[in-house]
């Protein structure tokens, strides 16, 4: 009796497991398509395109577009190429990512071992700031960077994507923290260890999957963050996806899709190479977080 | 004045108070308990004396030193978790020199004294260990290494064993008296397991509600109890409390039960006194411990006043050394504590000896014991 239940058991398995893998690939291919697409007409002359078959794999695979896109490109009124808008990323978003990161720690750290009265509201209100769409922010922020003289400039952004990013990261590491022991914390109170040295020599060494998590969160965003670049970036401070938009939608010459794709592929690199490298932490340490708290 | 003291103590969460007006002195080299059922405020108390909690009102001093406002690393104490708080990240060595190396203690000296105690602990082996890689018994161990390792005025415990299995923790609590009589550092150990209590103590104070019910020797609190709830919470099985009637038989006092058939009984005393004479007549609590009920072979030889009562028999438990037997006596399941082949077989009236001389009398209305 037991037996055969388990055996039907197996057999449903089986086909509940095909069926799975089969809706999985499907999705994996839907989404796996565009990307394809890309790739492949990326390294096609231009005339393969316009000559109409944009699924056929190129006949001169060729890698003049990524070049162009990369150095030559006309964007705005200068061939510059991505390159120059690439670096401003980059320059916006390494410290955006790590201040917002040590801030959110520092926070959660506060928040759950240094309790006060009003603690949970001030959290709540923390809160809120994950929520408030960007929109909304646009007026009051242009003015505040318009007062502190940082409009159109990467420190501006840099702010910007601070403050936005500081609520997403507070909540993190307070969940995270919240699971952790606080009599560890006490106990290096009586070991003479002050609020600082607590938070450096014992929460951060066991911080790491929350970290990775809170990295990938804000890089992912910032790096992809469009209104507030086009917003604050003003001329000098264009990020990436501001100069994307600007290469694509250009009105002068012909449309050079070989090279907005390039283009497009290499704006959306680093944030794949940042979920491949760490993406594995990236579901564990939310799993973690979310568990308690 | 004492090594440790605890002066008028209260501590309050917003409105609520959760400890009254605690008085604890500890001398220099004591061993004190604090005991009592969850949430009486034992750790909160704990926690005070080692800087972890504010002090609401009263005064807490440490080897002649108020030490209300004074930070925890600087009040020289030494604090044991129940959960051991090992710093998961750092080896058992550096677990153990933390508070040293904050302290700007040197590396010699920190190696010095880390190798002395690892070595009195008999944990040396594990010393590149990460807390991960131990067992509950090493844990617990390595914690109150880091405790020893600082040499402070007094050791403070929560519940160190609590989290051990049984075997582990009757072996734990011989090493934790062990190293106090050896090492004689004073020491305050907070347990709700009265059984710990009466072991490793040389004074007790049972807690409840935030109230210390009875500050004394593990015996007094054994013997003596203050009151009904001492009496009930210190000993296993607990002390029977049994409603009963104070009345004079030939000039001497006794209590008046009734036995499993409704039938009156009485057990005279062994105490007399004007404080006992002026319930004379008035309802009381008779507390009898359970091994002081036995058979007539297995009791006291020294007792002065033995009496006998004649029961019916309603439950028999034999536990190894000892059974159990349990009767009705004033309506209440009254338990005695024999010798493993005592005769009592349930349902069957036995003849059992009551030791009177350890017999305590509690007013029922305000629960405390009455002196004679
Ligand atoms: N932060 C707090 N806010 C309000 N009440 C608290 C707080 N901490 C403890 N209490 C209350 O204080 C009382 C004493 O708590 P405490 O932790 O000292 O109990 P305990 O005797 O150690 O119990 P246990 O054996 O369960 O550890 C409890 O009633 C508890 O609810
Ligand atoms: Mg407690």
């Amino acid at each position: 009796m037991s037996a055969a239940t388990q055996d039907t058991a197996v057999r449903t398995g089986r086909i509940t497991r095909t069926f799975i893998y089969v809706v999985l690939i499907f999705f994996a291919l839907f989404y796996l398509l565009p990307f394809f697409i890309m790739m492949i007409n990326s390294l096609k002359p231009l005339s393969e395109i316009t000559a109409g078959n944009m699924m056929a794999l190129p006949k001169e695979p060729t890698l003049a577009p990524w070049g162009a896109a990369w150095s030559t490109a006309q964007i705005g009124v200068e061939a510059t190429g991505l390159k120059p808008y690439f670096l401003n990323s980059i320059l916006m978003v390494v410290p955006a990512v790590a201040i917002s990161t040590v801030l959110g720690a520092l926070n959660g750290y506060i928040l759950t071992k240094w309790r006060f009265r009003g603690d949970t509201v001030l959290f709540g209100l923390m809160l809120f700031s994950c929520f408030i769409p960007f929109q909304i922010v646009l007026i009051p922020m242009a003015r505040i960077l318009g007062m502190l003289g940082l409009a159109g400039s990467v420190q501006g952004l840099i702010l910007v994507h601070v403050v936005y990013g500081i609520g997403f990261a507070t909540l993190y590491f307070r969940n995270y923290y919240a699971a952790f022991p606080t009599e560890l914390v006490k106990s290096a109170m009586i070991d003479g260890a002050g609020f600082f040295r607590i938070f450096w020599r014992i929460m951060l060494p066991v911080s790491g999957p929350i970290a990775v998590v809170c990295i990938i969160w804000q890089f992912t965003n910032i790096w992809n963050d469009f209104l507030f670049g086009v917003s604050f970036g003003g001329l000098n401070a264009q990020p990436v996806t501001v100069a994307l938009n600007n290469l694509v939608q250009s009105s002068t010459g012909v449309k050079e899709y070989n090279v907005h794709f390039a283009a497009a592929i290499l704006a959306a690199l680093p944030t794949l190479l940042v979920y491949i490298v760490a993406g594995r932490y990236f579901v564990r340490g939310l799993m973690a977080g979310s568990v308690k708290g | 004045m004492s090594f440790l003291n605890i002066d008028n103590v209260t501590k309050s969460y917003g409105n609520v108070e959760v400890l009254h007006r605690v008085d604890i002195d500890v001398q220099e080299g004591e061993f004190l308990v604090l005991v009592g059922p969850s949430g009486c405020g034992k750790s909160t108390l704990l926690n005070m004396i080692a800087g972890l909690e504010n002090i609401t009102g009263g005064t807490i001093s440490i080897n002649n030193r108020v030490v209300n406002d004074v930070h925890p690393s600087k009040r020289n104490i030494a604090m044991v978790f129940q959960s051991y708080a090992l710093y998961p990240n750092m080896t058992v060595g550096q677990n153990m020199t933390f508070g040293m190396e904050m302290h700007g203690i040197p590396k010699p000296e920190r190696e010095r004294k880390l190798a002395d105690v690892a070595k009195l602990l008999q944990i040396t082996p594990l010393l590149d260990r990460k807390p991960g890689q131990l067992s509950g018994g090493q844990r617990q161990r390595v914690a109150m290494g880091r405790a020893l390792v600082r040499d402070p005025d007094v050791f403070l415990f929560d519940e160190p064993l609590s989290n051990l299995d049984a075997k582990l923790r009757v072996d734990m609590r011989t090493e934790i008296k062990k190293l106090h009589q050896k090492l004689g550092t004073t020491i305050v150990y907070v347990t709700h397991d009265q059984i710990e209590a009466l072991t490793l103590s040389t004074r007790i104070a049972v807690m409840n509600k935030g109230y210390v019910q009875q500050l004394g020797t593990p015996k007094e609190i054994y013997d003596d109890p203050a009151n009904m709830f001492v009496a009930s919470f210190m000993g296993s099985p607990s002390m029977n409390l049994l409603p009963a009637r104070l009345v004079e038989d030939n000039g001497q006092l006794a209590a008046e039960l009734t036995d499993a058939g409704g039938t009156g009984l009485r057990l005279r005393l062994s105490q007399d006194g004007q404080g006992l004479r002026s319930h004379l007549g008035k309802d009381v609590i008779l507390g009898v411990r359970p091994e002081a009920i036995t058979d007539a072979e297995g009791a006291d030889k020294r007792a002065q006043n033995l009496q006998i009562l004649r029961n019916e028999v309603s439950v028999t438990e034999p536990a190894g050394s000892d059974t159990f037997v349990t009767m009705s006596l004033s309506g209440k399941d009254c338990v005695a504590r024999m010798r493993a082949d005592a005769e009592a077989r349930p349902h069957e009236v036995f003849e059992f000896t009551v030791n009177m001389d350890k017999a305590v009398l509690f007013d029922p209305q305000t629960e405390e014991r009455i002196d004679r």
